[in-house]
């Protein structure tokens, strides 16, 4: 019964959060300058054609009407027709959107494994060379941009050291069997593995990238969380049972200490998301991101419009993930 | 009988300076005895109990003496082997219940980990060990509390669960670091006559860290009263209440609180002879530099 009013209530939190990201969304890219109707017709067209296109896609009725028009035809799934590409909006965006969550998780298990591992080390070898090595890591990870690690990389790897693909999603060359967009996850249920193997060495330059800057911050954060909470008494209780330093950090500090990580790891991962936006475009990675930018140049209102919902509708679901997970970890949140 | 704890000449200092923070302090203690460590704070009386247990700061390093914990020198061992030998015979009942059980595990492990882990019980043995123990320390429920978390409990129960804990694998020696500094009055005293139930059941050799003499009259055997890291006396609790020899235990046994008068007695230990202890510590340091 509590659990039912808790999922209501967050159900109700989730869609004003949408709603308002729909108002903001759908109005402000009205206010900024641009015609899509002018980018639509070729130099020469007549008032007339003006007229009659603008019609056709509703742009003549008032900015309150289009909101309802549009927001009545969202609520049962239709999200209008992309004005560039002449198609219906959703399919567009559910067909590039597997290709952003496989990057994005790629690169969120990157910056897990990479930042955990760096926070470890420090605090295995506190007050050593070792820890100050590891801060100055962070230091550089943290201070560079996602996209210059982009660039830092296809200098390193693409071309110094080319070992991985520096465009695109797949090698063009490839026979693709696959009938979902979730390419990495099909081509392992598949057994495909050439297949994983060329879609991972596309990856994992993007992914890098993004992930560079959040490993910096998960490592700083949770080497500091842990190395407060190695001080604490039942950390020393258990040391006095006959625990080695190994054990002490994994079992009694880490499982206290990485709560304040986590939260942390939710909020960058939107971040993270929508970095895509910017390295998809570097990589000419096929994702959402790449078509968002697309869709700006292009002033092509309802595909922006459904790309930015989907985005939002991405991030309440991290944040729900995350509280959900929160409880799980915490025994002191799991009744409340 | 030969003692289980022997501490001889041992000094400590902070890391890269050359005062020390614990002046060759030498003691030892019999199975079944209880030797209060009293002082005021700062006086290294903890500080002692976690050079016993191998967990002094990283910044505090043992400059000489030595540490015999059943006959072996814990300085001359190697870490993994202390450890070992420091878990499998002794154990620790710490000051604050509210910050000495890790707040994401149940119960039943806190208990049990050492038993399994150090010890190598089956799990089943270690459960059963476990409900024992919690009866032992008079916990009426012991199946529920074992599944509870540290949160659910109130801080007087987390005492007895730590104390439970510490007497699992049936230690010789127990170092009990002001184990009742944390609690009200009306649950200090409980907790107090169930750590000395349960240590005169298991005849374990005690070090009781306290800064209150009361406590020590009920709980101790022999007391060492330390000031600056030196213990300036050394004697039994019957003489000592009779009347200590050093000028500095008195005047710290005449600022006990009474609760008979308790405005007469709240009066801060006298100068000089805070004064005369300093000088006595600093005499004994002078002595110390020469002789080593």
């Amino acid at each position: 019964m509590k659990l039912l009013r808790a999922i209501l209530v967050r159900l109700m939190t989730m869609s004003v959060t949408l709603i308002g990201a729909a108002v903001v969304v759908f109005f402000v890219i009205r206010v900024v300058p641009g015609n899509p109707i002018a980018m639509m017709l070729p130099p020469g067209a007549t008032e007339d054609d003006v007229a009659r296109l603008t019609a056709l896609y509703g742009l003549d009725k008032s900015i309150i009407e289009q909101f309802w028009i549009w927001l009545t035809g969202v609520v049962q799934g239709d999200f209008g027709t992309s004005i560039s590409l002449r198609q219906p909006v959703m399919p567009l965006v559910l067909g590039r959107l597997p290709a952003t969550l496989e990057l994005a998780i790629f690169a969120l298990v990157i910056a897990v494994v990479l930042g955990g591992a760096l926070a470890l080390t420090g605090v295995r070898h506190r007050e050593t060379r070792t820890e100050t090595a590891v801060d100055v890591a962070n230091g550089v990870g943290l201070s560079i941009p996602d996209f210059l690690w982009a660039l830092i990389l296809i200098v390193l790897f693409g071309v110094l050291m080319p070992v991985f693909h520096i465009s695109g999603r797949i090698s063009p060359s490839l026979d693709l069997p696959f009938v979902t967009q979730f390419y990495v996850f099909e081509s392992v249920a598949r057994l495909r593995f050439d297949l994983w193997w060329d879609l991972l060495k596309h990856m994992f330059m993007p992914a890098l990238a993004l992930a560079i800057p959040l490993a910096a911050i998960i490592s700083q954060l949770l080497k500091q969380s842990l190395k407060e909470t190695m001080h604490l008494d039942y950390v020393t209780l258990s040391r006095t049972k006959g625990y080695g330093e190994n054990h002490v950090i994994l079992s009694e500090a880490l499982p206290n200490a990485v709560l304040p990580t986590l939260t942390l790891i939710g909020v960058q991962f939107t971040f993270l998301i929508g970095g895509t936006v910017i390295i998809e475009r570097l990589f000419s990675y096929e994702g959402l991101g790449n078509m968002a930018i697309d869709a700006v140049i292009n002033r092509d209102l309802p595909l922006i419009q459904g790309i930015v919902i989907v985005f939002a509708l991405l991030f309440t679901l991290i944040n729900l993930a995350v509280d959900m997970m929160y409880a799980l970890l915490n025994p002191r949140l799991r009744h409340a | 009988m030969t003692a289980f704890l022997t501490v001889n000449n041992l000094s400590a200092a902070l890391h890269g300076y050359e005062q020390r923070v614990l002046r060759s302090v030498s003691f030892s203690i019999d199975t079944g005895e209880v030797l209060g460590l009293v002082g005021e704070s700062g006086a290294g009386k903890s500080m002692i109990g976690k050079a016993i247990l191998g967990i002094l700061p990283s910044a505090v390093d043992i400059i000489e003496g030595e540490i015999l914990l059943d006959g072996q020198d814990l300085e001359k061992m190697k870490p993994a082997d202390r450890r070992r030998l420091i878990g499998a015979t002794a154990a620790l009942i710490p000051q604050d219940p509210l910050t000495a059980l890790n707040p994401s595990r149940r119960i039943e492990p806190q208990i049990t980990n050492r038993l399994v882990d150090i010890l190598g019980w089956t799990k089943s043995a270690a459960r059963v060990r476990a409900l024992e123990l919690l009866n032992e320390v008079h916990i009426d429920n012991p199946e529920r509390v074992m599944a509870s978390y540290p949160h659910e409990l109130s801080g007087g129960m987390r005492q007895r669960v730590l104390i439970a804990s510490a007497f699992a694998a049936n230690p010789k020696l127990v170092v009990a670091d002001e184990p009742t500094t944390a609690l009200d009055v009306t649950v200090q005293k409980q907790i107090l006559r169930l750590i000395r139930e349960l240590q005169a059941r298991h005849s374990t050799a005690m070090v009781f860290v306290t800064h209150d003499l009361g406590v020590v009259s009920k709980v101790c055997q022999r007391l060492s009263v330390l000031y600056g890291g030196k213990i300036v006396e050394n004697s039994s609790v019957a003489d000592f209440f009779d009347g200590p020899k050093h000028a500095y235990s008195r005047a710290l046994l005449a600022a006990t609180p009474k609760y008979t008068d308790p405005e007469a007695s709240l009066l801060p230990v006298d100068e000089a002879v805070i004064e005369a202890v300093a000088a006595e510590v600093l005499a004994a340091d002078r002595e110390w530099r020469h002789g080593g």
